[in-house]
């Protein structure tokens, strides 16, 4: 599959193709964090957290329009703006089904996993019937546009960049989050012991429902940064969520490290080996590697070992 | 301090505890005891608000918690020690003891607990799912402590713990109630620990207290006998 090229142009190849891997795992580890803290703490299969994602996406959309017909002085920042608002929508909305459906269903994860799926289909149908079938892309500000040239055949495109520092941003707030407040401490005890956390006085459903919520939230975010690699239309959801639950179980459900170091791998290998072969022979390469090393290592890549 | 009345718990249609009345003084440490299925367990998580009652009134003080939820009762000062102790295993033992903390807001573990365990804080930062089964059990017991309870509920705390060790638990059981001036329930099987802390004795038999007697007058054959299989 290397032949006809030089060794340079390989070289190239893997290093742009390999930092377009990074943006897809940018998107990656967004997803899966937010999937992974449900899944991990709730035992909540979200088959519509794709959906989430692409509220998040929507309401970018909206917000670049918005903007740039009524402020257009606030365009150049408006995708922060725009982030913090998809943040909102999805946890919003996230709180609202956990209150609404979820919260009926805890200990019945074949019921959740339907009730999300069907979820994930009424989601697609609002977005179809609200925004069009067709799909929608953002303006991106003038500094978000261009590419640097590293090299005179490599070059590394900004708004990818800006994903990446994002979602570093992002990882580490909630790794601060999660290890290093009292909030945190909480949900980690739900997560382990439900009954057990609510015997030493901590408020299991509240904590439910805020994690809902992060989750969901986060996944809005990632949706955001979605908007600058790809074009968001109703089932744009739906093409992400398989690979996310595919990184979300290869990490190990419960480590964080794990949760970033699958996104990592599972992007690049893809991505790579994308350019090289077709995309569906790329998947289906990626997805017996990881078949292979689950059968070997079936808690996934990083598990804490201690005494149950 | 706690008092129950007609307390009546049913797993579906099979009713386990058939209306147990008891009252436990401030300050008084009472073991119930009993067989394996007797419902000694169930009625220790009724106390907690993990398994509902039926009917019946659980009250501390003049408060009643009877349909409160766990951590609502954690806050009235109610402490749970299950059974197999259920520590937290990937938090370390610090953080353990820190999730006792939510209810009043404390930020700090307080430094009598580390005084009256002082193994967790030679291992504060082990994980606690890495400590042996005696050192669990004390984390168990700090972290239930550090919600500042009234009550403190056991069960079955001699569960798999060496003989040595459950004369020191003894020991540190007492001395908790006479420094924080708290009531102990403890649910048991060995006679020995519970005569060792126990001011009054209750032997649970099928879901009814069949027996009840103070240390000093413990008609000590009946209850082994009670016990026995």
């Amino acid at each position: 599959m290397f032949e006809g090229y030089s060794l340079a142009e390989l070289g190239s190849i893997f290093a742009m193709q390999g930092f377009a891997g990074l943006i897809l795992f940018s998107v990656f580890v967004l997803m899966a964090l937010g999937l992974a803290i449900i899944f991990g703490q709730m035992g909540v299969i979200n088959m519509a957290h794709g959906e989430f994602m692409i509220l998040g996406a929507y309401v970018t959309y909206l917000c670049s329009t918005f903007i740039s017909s009524y402020a257009p002085a606030l365009f150049p920042v408006y995708f922060f703006i725009a982030m913090a608002l998809a943040f909102v929508a999805s946890g919003a909305l996230g709180m609202l089904v956990e209150w609404a459906m979820i919260r009926f269903l805890y200990r019945r994860p074949l019921d959740t996993l339907l009730a999300t799926w069907g979820l994930s289909l009424i989601l697609q149908q609002v977005f179809r019937s609200v925004f069009g079938a067709r799909e929608v892309g953002v303006v991106l500000p003038d500094w978000l546009m261009g590419s640097v040239a590293v090299t005179g055949t490599i070059e590394v495109p900004i708004n990818g960049l800006f994903v990446m520092a994002l979602t570093t941003a992002i990882t580490v707030a909630i790794y601060a989050v999660m290890f290093r407040s009292r909030w945190g401490q909480g949900v980690r005890a739900v997560m382990q012991n439900r009954v057990m956390a609510g015997a030493v006085g901590i408020n299991t459903e509240k904590v439910d429902r805020y994690t809902f919520g992060l989750g969901c939230g986060i996944a809005g975010v990632a949706g955001s940064a979605f908007t600058m690699v790809g074009s968001t239309g109703p089932t744009s959801g739906q093409l992400y969520i398989v690979d996310t639950f595919l990184v979300v179980v290869f990490g190990g459900a419960q480590s964080l490290i794990g949760t970033i170091a699958s996104a990592f791998t599972i992007s690049q290998a893809q991505s790579t080996m994308e350019f090289f072969l077709s995309g569906s022979t790329a998947k289906v390469l990626t997805l017996l590697t990881v078949v292979v090393i689950l059968m070997l290592r079936p808690q996934g890549l990083f598990v804490l070992k201690v005494r149950r | 301090m706690l008092s129950v009345n007609q307390l009546r718990v049913s797993y579906g249609e099979s009713e386990v505890l058939h209306g147990l009345d008891f009252a436990v003084a401030p300050n008084e440490i009472v073991a119930i005891m009993g067989r394996n299925g007797m419902g000694k367990t169930t009625l220790m998580k009724s106390l907690m608000g993990i398994v509902p009652a039926r009917s019946g009134a659980i009250r501390i003080g003049e408060t009643e918690i009877t349909g409160l939820k766990s951590y609502e009762r954690v806050a009235k000062g109610v402490a749970y020690v299950p059974q197999g102790r259920m520590i937290f295993p990937t938090m370390t033992v610090q953080e353990n003891i820190e999730t006792g903390l939510t209810v009043h807001g404390g930020r700090s573990v307080p430094g009598d607990l580390y005084e009256l365990f002082p193994v967790l804080l030679e291992m504060k930062g082990r994980r606690g799912g890495n400590l042996s089964g005696g050192q669990q059990q004390q984390l168990a017991i700090a972290r239930a402590l550090a919600t500042k309870p009234k009550v403190l509920l056991l069960d079955e705390p001699t569960e798999g713990i060496q003989p040595s060790i459950i004369r020191e638990m003894a020991r540190t059981l007492r001395r908790i109630r006479d420094e924080k001036g708290l009531s102990i329930i403890v649910s048991e099987q060995v006679l020995s620990f519970a005569l060792d802390i126990a001011d009054r004795v209750l032997v649970i038999e099928n879901g009814e207290i069949v027996h009840e007697d103070s240390r000093d007058a413990i008609d000590e054959a009946k209850v082994a006998r009670l016990l026995s299989v």
